[in-house]
């Protein structure tokens, strides 16, 4: 079937199949690599995409569902080279280690703080309640999200 | 990739339903977070699925002419939430909506979604039991209304025919001008965890402070979502005192068939029972404007 979507700002029309997820669809059909696949089960977060500015975990997500829909993904967050200013605090305040959690926490951070530009550190803890990590015990992330809130 | 054979999504209810007629071997999808997880786990191929993520028939939270809360049934858990009419007219369900798994789901799983899939641990279902929320449920044929306590068949089991749709919840307002509503769930993890146990509470206060009436239910405590009439019937007229509280918890105890699971005891869910049953009402009376200091 064929869909029609914005990725990253960028007019997409893509033939899915039924079954293929939204995770699917991104890495393979669109190369963005920067969408991780994890546990495929909706527990750990690390294939989180925004779609509609709301972060989803695409492993639990038909594509077919984006039809009209605009989404972003990691890729999409730095503009003409430069990376965003909460991108910019993940690597200043050390929140990333092997990296493979960091897109996800990255974009739900970064959906958390359009919301709540001052976000309290409860409201922080609970926009990230659906990303693991399994490196850096999660001071270094909450702090990262303080310093991009901050500036 | 998921065994999906054909997925069709309809733009209407009426097409949904004309659909769901001619092929009632099809699989309903709303968020999937049940559905595409359970396909996943058991291999399922060849799937036909129908998604309703197109039905604005089905979106939306309003007041209807008769007063009632209407609550589209693909209405999300983050939608329930951030309702201004929610949060004006029943508080404690925009923040029970975000008990539920994480912002990643809260933000796909829908209420309709949640109760059609009858477990037993739905976070939705204590609290729309104690609210008296009726479903709309409708096919081919016509609409019916069921009450969610009789939706409720058995472990897993819910009334809903193969070519009907759950398109809306409709909750009656409380009219006392002092109520309150509190929805306690017990889990290992504040985030992203199945409940251990579920109670919700919805109470009237008399200006004296007596509770008029009080609504409880649980969640995980028997194969369906309960509501504990003999709990409700002690409490009904009386003032909250430690003693009662007691009485209330084992009642509600006594009600209850609740199993061992590898989360928790029968045992364990026993003494759970009894002990948020009496926090529960508490804190729901203390929303309605009772005042109610715990002595011990
Ligand atoms: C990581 C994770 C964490 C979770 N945490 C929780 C939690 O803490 N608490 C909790 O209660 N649940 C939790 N869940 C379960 C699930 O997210 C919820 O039950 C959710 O509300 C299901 O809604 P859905 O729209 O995704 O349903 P779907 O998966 O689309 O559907 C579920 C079932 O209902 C049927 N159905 C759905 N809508 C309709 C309709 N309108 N008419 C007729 N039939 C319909 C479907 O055919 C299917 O059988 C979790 C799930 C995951 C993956
Ligand atoms: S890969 Fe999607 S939540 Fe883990
Ligand atoms: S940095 Fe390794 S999982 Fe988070």
């Amino acid at each position: 079937m064929k869909i029609e979507c914005t990725v990253n700002g960028q007019r997409e029309i893509i033939e899915i199949e039924p079954g293929e997820t939204l995770l699917e669809m991104l890495r393979n059909r669109l190369g963005l690599t920067g969408v991780k696949k994890g546990c495929e089960v909706g527990e750990c977060g690390a294939c989180t995409v925004l779609v509609e500015d709301e972060p989803v975990d695409s492993c639990l997500y038909l594509a077919a569902r984006v039809d009209g829909k605009e989404i972003l993904t990691i890729e999409g967050l730095s503009q003409g080279g430069k990376l965003s200013k909460l991108q910019q605090a993940f690597i200043d305040e050390g929140a990333v280690q092997c990296g493979f959690c960091t897109p996800g926490f990255i974009l739900s951070a970064h959906a958390l703080l359009k919301r709540h530009p001052q976000p309290t550190e409860e409201e922080i803890k609970q926009g990230l309640a659906g990303n693991l990590c399994r490196c850096t015990g999660y001071q270094n992330i909450i702090r990262a999200v303080q310093k991009a809130s901050n500036e | 990739m998921y065994g999906v054979k054909q997925l069709f999504v309809p733009a209407t209810v009426k097409e949904a339903l004309e659909w769901l007629h001619q092929n009632p071997q099809a699989k309903v999808i709303a968020g999937g977070t049940d559905l595409l997880l359970k396909m996943r786990n058991q291999a399922m191929r060849e799937v036909v699925l129908v998604s309703l993520h197109k039905l604005k028939e089905l979106e939306g939270i309003e007041i209807l002419p008769d007063g009632t809360l209407r609550i589209g049934a693909m209405v999300t858990f983050t939608q329930v939430n951030r309702s201004s009419l929610v949060r004006e007219k029943l508080p404690f369900l925009a923040e029970a909506a975000v008990t539920m798994g994480g912002p990643q789901i809260q933000n796909v799983a829908t209420i309709g979604g949640n109760l059609c899939n009858g477990a037993v641990s739905a976070d939705s279902a204590p609290s729309l039991l104690a609210l008296e929320a009726r479903l709309v449920l409708e096919n081919r044929e016509g609409t019916r209304e069921v009450s969610l306590e009789d939706f409720y068949l058995g472990p897993g089991r819910v009334d809903l025919k193969e070519d009907e749709l759950l398109t809306a919840i409709k909750i009656p307002l409380p009219r006392h001008n002092k109520w309150g509503g509190y929805y306690y769930k017990y889990s290992m993890r504040r985030a992203m965890d199945i409940s251990t146990l579920g109670c919700a509470v919805v109470c009237a206060v008399e200006a004296g402070g007596q509770v008029s009436q009080a609504r409880i239910a649980l969640g995980t405590a028997a194969p369906t979502p309960i509501r504990c009439r003999q709990a409700e019937a002690l409490v009904a007229g009386r003032f909250l005192s430690p003693d009662l509280l007691i009485r209330i918890g084992e009642t509600a105890a006594g009600e209850a068939k609740p199993r061992s699971s590898w989360r928790a005891s029968k045992e364990f869910r026993l003494e759970l029972i009894k002990e948020l049953t009496a926090r529960t009402l508490v804190q729901a009376y203390q929303n309605a404007g009772g005042e109610y200091r715990d002595e011990n």
